[in-house]
């Protein structure tokens, strides 16, 4: 197989427990299995300084961007995505406020390709989540965290690492106007109406 | 909308099978042709998950225009949803070739990105295909960085397969992938370099361009880059070190990077490719680092030393300071067992650093927390001190164990005093008097130890030469296995007769060193209990000196794989395990009898040997009752010309007395039938005189041979499949084991070298050293130098060969 494959994609919160996961390969069989990698996994990468204390998001023409001052350095660098192996697989990791975000490939991956992957989901969350990443943000709109992760890879596969489409991809059906208010749910019509507000304050 | 969608979502995760759902998939398929492409993209990717062959013949033709549509999204979904589907309904998929050739020209990037994977997997068994494919992109343009990484994949593929002999100029595409080096994305650069270092055979010239990359890799601020380039060059470093060394002064930078796994990398990368000059600034700068990281690191630090070590034997002293110093730092028992370990392999195979070696281990047990490597030690130093020039250097630090250490201790060391009193006897009035001490210790194995090697070294302390018996008493193994006379203890019955050893089941353990080969991790150190199946030799022997009439075979030197002389699904299956003793062999028939509705009787085997002129059959034993399921031996042993290798075919003819047996009631009859079942014939062949035994360092084991017995010849072996197969004929015909890993063949080369060793009979061990060259495009031609203890031996191996 030489297509670059994703074995699993997992945000798990400040103490190791689950917000959203994906696996994308048999070697987790079970849940138990699962959760006792997350656990493992956690504990490992605890210590190491991947955080990201000055990352920035800012609104611009009613959309939410990542913000980049001319002249400064890029986001990229200012925010440490870490790297480690762990029971014969790469794990590419990057964690923010009480959230930490993991992208797990094969032995003999392609580490920066791992971690497009990692940048484009880590981004596109920091979209959905309109600049707030925290977990409170995060499980009151894990359905959007779940499509997010639904759109990134398909079976192992990369379907897309651009965070503005994968984004787009998501958030598109929120703000669809056609969709009479009563078909949204309660959080998707809050965030409509934020939307709307916004809109209007930047007119 | 989003509602809709998660609806997707639990419908992939549920996967059920398409007839379980007809009503989802038919609201699906009408998803798929909606106007809205998200609707479009996301029923297709669903669709395709819980399809069966029929469905997907219904929607195939959705499938096909999604794959070439105009939005990127749907056109995506159909490619990946057409890779995963390629592995259920191959013929189905390979159809739509067409449609993916042209998304291959798709200016959305990761449409081809898909598409050209899809295309690959469709065409990958037809290597002209994909040749044609990877010609064509790398002229053309590749849109996303991720395709390039796939086609730079392709290429490499392409490359590997190519039959072209390296020698006329450049290889195919490598100047594509050396101009991936400049690519914009940083993954294609990374990935491009790595393919270049793993090119078979690469050459320095054309690692360098890759190289050079890496190590700009190295002062990334990023800890991915970092880290993936100083994985790659510590693989690099393994085949070529030299084209590594420009990168030194990088990597020592990296040894105090943060991430723990960089450094470590970089560390043994180090270790790898560093040379003799640089090995003492590279200790210093190792011995600070040492402090910061796990155990786990630690112990890949201290193998990669080790290596170093013994690449550098000079290096010994400050190589052997380094690991006396970390061996006295905190750590676990794991760590610390795998210092101790390297420091015996040093001082097993550099003799120069034996003495410190020696001096260190005694440092360490001062203070060691872990009892097993404490009582290793003594028992180590109590075999290898004597040895030396000046063994009373050791006496005082084995003494002050009996002082102040727990009893196991206590006990190991007044054994090693023993030992170096048995063996150096001007230090034995000194040994008698420490020995004497230990008589009033608390512990009761200490004092029957003491009063023990008192008694059998000579109690008066004169200085005379120690009885050999004596000697073999203490170095020698036990005669008997330990759980032969364990059980025989217990069975045993004080009374008035003494326990008499000679009862218990006397079959000598048989040693199969078979160490791992030197390219596994861990070689072995101290106190190795002997690896590979003991259970099975152990088995055969015990079964076998059970016998009476086998008893006085003598050692057992080599029990065979057991060889089948049935077809599979036959009434009755048997396989034979040939037992190699020095003057006869014993033919084990394992049976079983398939038939419910019978009872066999008064198994035996007759064996017609007249193709085996040098065997003389003298006992056969038959097998009382075959049984229905309930699988049993007979024996046939044959006298053989004591250490002479005969060879010989046996043709076999299993006789029995047949009796039916009623299967509800079990109810046998009396009467039975005798009758006659063919089997297929044995062979006896040379290679079942050999022991497979390797060895950790051949190299040394060749040199310490010695050329008295060598014998060279050169060998044409004809037109063969292929180098490898060639190479597996003749390891199979000699029956000996492959050191290094020397086995492998590398795929496309033209010659290539075996390192071969074993254990004849008679226990003469023997190397051989096989070189492989293809002569013209089939004929394999060979060169076969062996060397042993023994002439005959050497002389015998060539006979194999010729004849085989």
């Amino acid at each position: 197989e030489s297509c670059p494959s994703i074995k699993n994609i997992l945000l798990l919160d400040s103490e190791g427990n689950r917000v959203a996961v994906k696996y994308y390969s048999d070697e987790w069989p079970n849940n138990s299995v699962k959760e006792a990698f997350e656990k493992s996994l956690f504990t490992k990468t605890q210590k190491t300084n991947a955080r990201t204390e000055d990352y920035v998001f800012n609104e611009v023409g009613g959309r939410v961007i990542p913000w980049i001052e001319p002249g400064r350095v890029s986001n990229e660098d200012l925010n440490t995505t870490e790297i480690a192996m762990f029971e014969s697989h790469i794990i590419v990791y990057k964690f923010v406020q009480d959230l930490h975000f993991f992208v797990t490939g094969a032995e003999n991956e392609n580490e920066l390709i791992l971690v497009t992957v990692l940048q484009g989901f880590f981004d596109a969350v920091g979209l959905l989540l309109r600049g707030t990443v925290d977990k409170k943000e995060a499980l009151e709109n894990l359905d959007l965290i779940l499509l997010c992760l639904d759109e990134i890879v398909d079976g192992g596969i990369i379907l897309e690492t651009d965070a503005n489409v994968i984004a787009g991809k998501v958030a598109s059906h929120s703000i669809d106007a056609a969709a009479p208010l009563s078909e949204q749910t309660i959080s998707q019509a809050l965030a409509t109406a934020r939307e709307h507000l916004a809109r209007s304050l930047l007119k | 909308m989003g509602l809709r969608r998660m609806v997707y979502v639990i419908i992939k995760e549920l996967s059920p099978s398409a007839d379980e759902v007809i009503i989802v998939t038919s609201s699906l398929m009408k998803d798929m042709t909606s106007k809205t492409d998200m609707y479009r993209a996301n029923a297709i990717r669903v669709l395709c998950r819980i399809t069966d062959g029929t469905l997907l013949t219904q929607i195939e033709r959705y499938l096909k225009q999604a794959i070439v549509d105009k939005n990127p999204v749907v056109a995506s979904a159909a490619l990946v949803s057409g890779i995963h589907l390629l592995q259920t309904n191959p013929e189905i998929v390979k159809r739509w070739s067409n449609e993916v050739q042209e998304a291959v020209q798709s200016r959305a990037a990761l449409v081809q990105f898909h598409a050209l994977a899809l295309l690959h997997q469709i065409r990958q068994n037809d290597r002209l295909a994909v040749n044609k494919l990877v010609s064509s992109l790398t002229r053309g343009s590749v849109r996303s960085p991720l395709a390039q990484c796939l086609l730079i994949r392709y290429t490499s593929q392409v490359i590997r397969e190519s039959t072209n002999d390296t020698q006329t100029g450049d290889r195919p595409f490598y100047d594509f992938l050396e101009g991936c080096l400049r690519h914009k994305a940083e993954m294609v650069i990374f990935e491009a370099a790595r393919a270049i270092t793993e090119l078979n055979g690469v050459t320095s010239r054309e690692l360098t361009p890759a190289i050079t990359v890496l190590q700009l890799f190295l002062s990334s601020s990023k800890p991915v880059l970092r880290f993936a380039a100083v994985r790659t060059l510590n693989k690099v470093a393994m085949s070529h070190p030299t084209a590594v060394t420009n990168c030194n002064i990088d990597m020592e930078s990296l040894i105090s990077d943060q991430n723990r796994s960089i450094a470590t990398l970089a560390i043994t990368t180090l270790l790898k490719t560093g040379n003799e000059s640089s090995v003492d600034r590279l200790m210093k700068q190792i011995t600070n680092f040492m402090s910061d990281i796990a155990d786990e690191f630690k112990i890949v630090v201290v193998d990669a030393i080790r290596s170093l070590c013994l690449k550098f034997p000079l290096k010994h002293r400050s190589l052997m300071n380094f690991l006396s110093n970390i061996l006295r730092e905190e750590g676990g028992f794991e760590y610390k067992k795998a210092i101790v370990d390297s420091i015996v392999i040093l001082i097993r195979d550099i003799p120069e650093a034996k003495e410190s070696g020696l001096l260190h281990l005694c440092e360490f047990i001062e203070d060691c927390e872990f009892t097993y490597l404490s009582t290793q030690i003594l028992h180590f130093l109590g075999i290898e001190g004597p040895k030396t020039s000046d063994p009373s250097k050791y006496i005082r630090y084995i003494y002050n164990r009996v002082h102040l250490e727990n009893a196991t201790v206590r006990a190991g060391a007044v054994s090693t005093l023993a030992k170096f009193g048995a063996m150096v006897d001007g230090l034995k009035p000194r040994i008698f008097v420490l020995l004497r001490r230990c008589l009033f210790d608390n512990d009761d194995e200490v004092r029957d130890r003491a009063t023990l090697y008192l008694n059998t070294l000579g109690g008066d302390g004169a200085v005379v030469e120690t009885d050999e018996g004596v000697k073999e008493f203490l170095f020698g193994s036990l005669d008997v296995p330990l759980v032969n006379l364990e059980n025989s203890l217990k069975n045993y019955d004080p009374s008035e007769k003494a326990f008499d050893i000679n009862s218990v089941p006397k079959d000598v353990k048989i040693q199969p060193l078979a160490e791992k080969k030197a390219t596994s991790k861990k070689p072995t150190g101290l106190g190795a209990p002997p690896p590979g199946p003991p259970s099975t030799v152990d088995a055969y022997e015990k079964l076998l000196s059970s016998i009476p009439e086998f008893a006085s075979f003598g050692k057992l030197f080599k029990s065979s794989a057991p060889v089948e002389l049935t077809e599979a699904e036959t009434e009755y299956a048997v396989n034979v395990v040939k037992h190699i003793f020095d003057g006869h062999v014993v033919f084990q028939y394992n049976c079983s009898n398939t038939i419910p509705e019978q009872l066999l009787e008064n198994v035996t085997v007759i064996v017609d040997a007249s193709e085996a002129e040098e065997f003389a059959e003298v006992y056969s034993k038959p097998l009382r009752q075959l049984p229905y399921d309930s699988p049993g031996q007979t024996f046939v042993a044959f006298e053989k010309p004591e250490g002479v290798s005969a060879v010989g075919k046996f043709s076999n003819m299993l006789r029995f007395i047949v009796k039916e047996v009623d299967p509800s009631t079990g109810e046998v009859e009396d009467d039975g039938v005798e009758d006659e079942y063919q089997l297929e014939d044995l062979e006896l062949v040379a290679a079942d005189y050999m022991l497979k035994v390797g060895v950790s360092n051949f190299r040394n084991a060749w040199e310490s041979m010695g050329v008295d017995f060598e014998h060279v010849d050169e060998y044409g072996l004809g037109p063969r499949d292929s180098l490898a197969e060639a190479v597996n004929a003749v390891i199979n015909l000699l029956g000996m084991q492959p050191c290094e890993g020397t086995e492998v063949v590398p795929p496309n080369s033209r010659s290539h070298t075996c390192l071969l060793s074993g254990v004849y009979i008679g226990n003469v061990k023997v190397l051989v050293r096989l070189q492989f060259g293809l002569d013209g495009p089939k004929d394999v031609a060979m060169k076969l130098a062996v060397r042993s203890e023994d002439e005959t031996v050497s002389d015998a191996i060539h006979e194999i060969v010729a004849s085989g």
